[in-house]
């Protein structure tokens, strides 16, 4: 289970708002699921279907996270048009080890943020707390 | 050999010399060939990765690949 803060839900859809129709992306960082820090990253593919980040900004994240004494939870990535769940794209891709994948869809007339761990291409749905 | 790889201390028994391939294969690091190797604050090119070695005091971060799509 992954808990995240209400601000941090909203600004992760905002994000996705700002960026569409272009796919948004970043990491949510935190300690022992709980997430208390949201780094918007730049989508290097600038693309409505891709996602890419700059590993000069991923590795500025991870540094600074455990500067703090956090780790990364989750990446999470918008699904501009398309339902809150990883495409084959995203399984195939999502091979950073021990995080969710967190997607945010604004293809309903309200958003819809989902996380899923992935873990050697097998998709488990997990929950989210809202606090 | 002692290194820092993701900010912990990794002691790397009976090498003088490692380059980034090696390494890589030496801490067991799965999908390889999607990982970013950051050595003392420069971010290392995949080409490189053969003629760069590391040495005693070095400082890497490794990160997987992000990214995604339809």
């Amino acid at each position: 289970m992954l808990t995240i803060p209400q601000s941090i839900i909203e600004a992760l859809i905002d994000h996705a708002r700002n960026d569409f129709p272009l796919e948004a992306c970043g990491i949510l960082g935190g300690i022992c699921s709980v997430v208390s820090e949201h780094y918007p990253m730049v989508n290097t593919d600038q693309s409505n279907v891709h996602f890419m980040m700059e590993p000069k900004e991923q590795f500025a994240v991870v540094k600074n996270l455990r500067g703090k004494g956090l780790s990364m939870l989750a990446i999470y990535h918008s699904h501009p048009e398309t339902p809150a769940r990883p495409s084959a794209e995203d399984i195939r891709l999502a091979l950073t080890p021990d995080v969710s994948y967190v997607i945010v869809s604004l293809a309903g007339e309200q958003p819809d943020v989902k996380s899923y761990r992935i873990t050697a291409g097998v998709v488990t749905p997990e929950p989210i707390t809202f606090n | 050999m002692q290194l820092t790889v993701n900010g912990k201390p990794e002691s790397i028994e009976s090498k003088d010399s490692l380059n980034i391939t090696a390494l890589l294969e030496e801490l067991k690091v799965k999908d390889a060939l999607y990982v970013t190797v950051e050595l003392n604050g420069e971010i290392l090119e995949r080409e490189n990765f053969d003629n760069t070695t590391v040495k005693n005091g070095d400082s890497l971060e490794f990160l997987y690949f992000m990214g995604g799509g339809r």
